[in-house]
């Protein structure tokens, strides 16, 4: 049994359907490995009966025969996700004591009601998913499991190092402005960030309205095309962004590309975009010698390099950290200590509750947002900055347009340098937003954009390869990725904390 | 135009946040280290350009999509409930508003 942990989703699923193992003896395994690894501070919740009662029934199900590609398999969830089964903290004291009373929608597609996963817990994240280290978290930092004394990368570091240290073989993540990618590439994974739309953000707990989206993180593409089939699709009464585009098998195409003659060219034709303002000064020479390693491998598969060009790329870190807080600043104002969330234990009265909950529910990065945009929507500056952001939004989406005239995939790095020490950049907020360049003008134009393991850097940390393609793209992004990986073995490395 | 303790303090009663006087001075720096780099957009030029709200909207008008007026949820005050600090016969408690 000791090497369950290193099976990819489709292997496990193929042990399953074959009667190999059982799905409550892979939560079983599962959950033992998550326990002797809590140091690393993936989880934030587990319950061993809950998962085990999803696991029996996904047993049932297989028992009367039903196969499908994900049935029974173990996941865990960000817990930025509303569970009934579990509590959902979204990393902030202020949800210390909350409890769901429905799923989030992809948590029940992914689930006991659609394909039948089964979940281990929720994962560990940046308090409301801001941040880019997951050190904001409320309950504890996340340790990267390539070196503990590193962040995993956030908001979605929970769930980048459990897949990284194979405590999960699949987990789901939230990207606002880099969320599932950066933490990918820092913990060397595969996630994917769907077009903004595709999956539903019923029951995902709020931040910034016009850029959250929910996707996959896993260690190949193909696993994470397994799982956005499940979870992508609409849910038009629930969520008035939801995509009215119809699911899709992601996954097809990639199993049929495995059964292809190795040493031809499959990505002939394939135009890869390089921005030059992803490859300039700012980024670190060890983390643009593995992207333009991996690009040079692409090229061998038959894929052509042009040059292109986002010249607002640089904006976009003040575009989106003005939008962002604004309609975090909206969002938040929810937690009042009425309804449901932290409530102070003394007050003089209602306003005076409203403001000690909130000041004692939040941590000094949520605060720092919310104040951020409740001062851009204020009456004088609404216009100065929340308008002049919104409209510079549209010329960075515009200018990836020009790009997608000359190239049918943009590729650069996910993050400047590879992962830092924990608590490096703790106070130094605008320091954090610089570095997270490059996957915000995506995140600002809603474009699919994937992080690929794409080898090492500096002291040994894995880097990334971010792929962004046109909207509606994603089975482009992971089928280019697919090929990739059936020729290079980065997303196979194990660190050492996986053992 | 940097922000002063004054706006702090006013954007902080906007947020129905109580900050000390302490950390009214660190914020008041973070925030205005924060608003030199929001000066960088003064120099585009956004002349005639409509504002994006909705990303999709790039490709095209998107309409805002309206369901049927009717109730699809099931009554689950109970399980709504369970995480509020104050309830008492299925109603919210708070301080009171009006003497």
């Amino acid at each position: 049994m000791s090497t369950l942990h290193d099976l990819s989703v489709a292997e496990l699923a193929a042990k399953l359907a074959a009667k190999d193992v059982s799905s409550v003896e892979l939560a079983q395994h599962f959950l033992t490995r998550i326990q002797s690894q809590d140091t690393l501070g993936a989880f934030l919740a587990t319950d061993a009966e809950q998962s085990l009662a999803q696991a029996r029934a996904a047993d049932s199900r297989i028992a009367t025969g039903e196969r499908a590609p994900l049935l029974g398999v173990p996941l865990a969830h960000k817990d930025v996700f509303v569970t009934r089964d579990f509590p959902t903290t979204a990393g902030s004291k202020m949800l210390a004591n909350y409890r769901s009373p429905f799923d989030a929608t992809v948590v029940s597609r992914l689930g006991s009601g659609g394909a039948g996963m089964v979940s281990l817990g929720k994962l560990n994240c940046d308090e409301f998913a801001m941040g880019s280290g997951n050190d904001n978290s409320a309950y504890k930092p996340v340790q990267n499991p390539w070196d503990i004394s590193r962040v995993p990368g956030g908001s979605s570091g929970g769930s980048a190092a459990a897949v990284a240290a194979r405590l999960v073989p699949a987990a789901t993540g939230t990207d606002t402005g880099g969320s599932i990618r950066q933490p990918a590439s820092l913990s060397g994974i595969t996630g994917i960030k769907p077009t903004y739309g595709r999956c539903s953000r019923y029951g995902m707990v709020a931040f910034a309205s016009s850029l959250d989206q929910a996707g996959p993180m896993a260690r190949s593409a193909l696993d994470c095309a397994l799982l956005l089939s499940a979870m992508a699709g609409p849910d038009l009464d629930r969520d008035s962004t939801s995509l009215d585009m119809p699911a899709f098998d992601y996954a097809a195409e990639l199993i049929a590309a495995n059964s292809q003659a190795a040493g031809s060219q499959p990505l002939q034709g394939l135009r890869i975009g390089l921005p030059t303002q992803f490859f300039g000064a700012g980024c670190a020479p060890d983390v643009l010698a593995a992207v333009r390693g991996a690009l040079a491998e692409l090229e061998k598969l038959g894929a052509t390099l042009v040059e292109v060009s986002l010249p607002l790329t640089e904006l976009s870190i003040p575009v989106y950290y003005v939008i962002a807080p604004a309609e975090a600043s909206s969002n938040l104002s929810r937690y009042d200590g009425v309804r449901y969330g932290h409530r102070a234990a003394e007050y003089t009265d209602l306003e005076d509750m409203y403001k000690k909950s909130r000041t004692e529910g939040f941590g000094d990065e949520v605060t720092r947002r919310i104040m951020i945009g409740t001062y851009v929507l204020s009456h004088g500056y609404y216009d100065a900055y929340y308008l002049k952001a919104q409209k510079i939004r549209r010329l960075i989406a515009e200018d990836f347009q020009k790009a997608f005239s000359q190239c049918d995939i943009i590729a650069g790095p996910v993050s400047p340098t590879v992962a830092w020490k924990i608590g490096e950049r703790s106070d130094d907020p605008v320091a954090s937003y610089l570095a997270d360049i490059y996957t915000l003008s995506s995140s600002l134009a809603g474009l699919p954009g994937m992080s690929v393991p794409a080898g090492f850097g500096a002291h040994g940390m894995p880097v990334g390869l971010q792929l962004i393609g046109n909207y509606f793209k994603e089975a482009q992004l992971l089928s280019t990725a697919h090929r990739f990986q059936m020729t290079t073995d980065w997303h196979q490395r194990k660190p050492g904390a996986a053992a | 135009m940097a922000l002063t303790s004054q706006d702090i303090a006013r954007v902080a009663h906007l947020a129905r946040l109580a900050l000390r006087p302490d950390e009214t001075e660190h914020t008041l720096g973070q925030l205005n280290g924060f608003f030199r780099l929001v000066e960088q957009m003064d120099a585009v030029n956004t002349d005639g350009v409509e504002p994006l709200a909705h990303p999709a909207a790039v490709l095209g008008q998107v309409a805002l999509r309206l369901r049927e007026d009717i109730a699809s949820e099931p009554n689950q005050r109970e399980a709504s409930q369970v995480s509020a600090p104050a309830v008492e016969n299925g109603l919210f408690l708070v301080p009171k508003v009006i003497e």
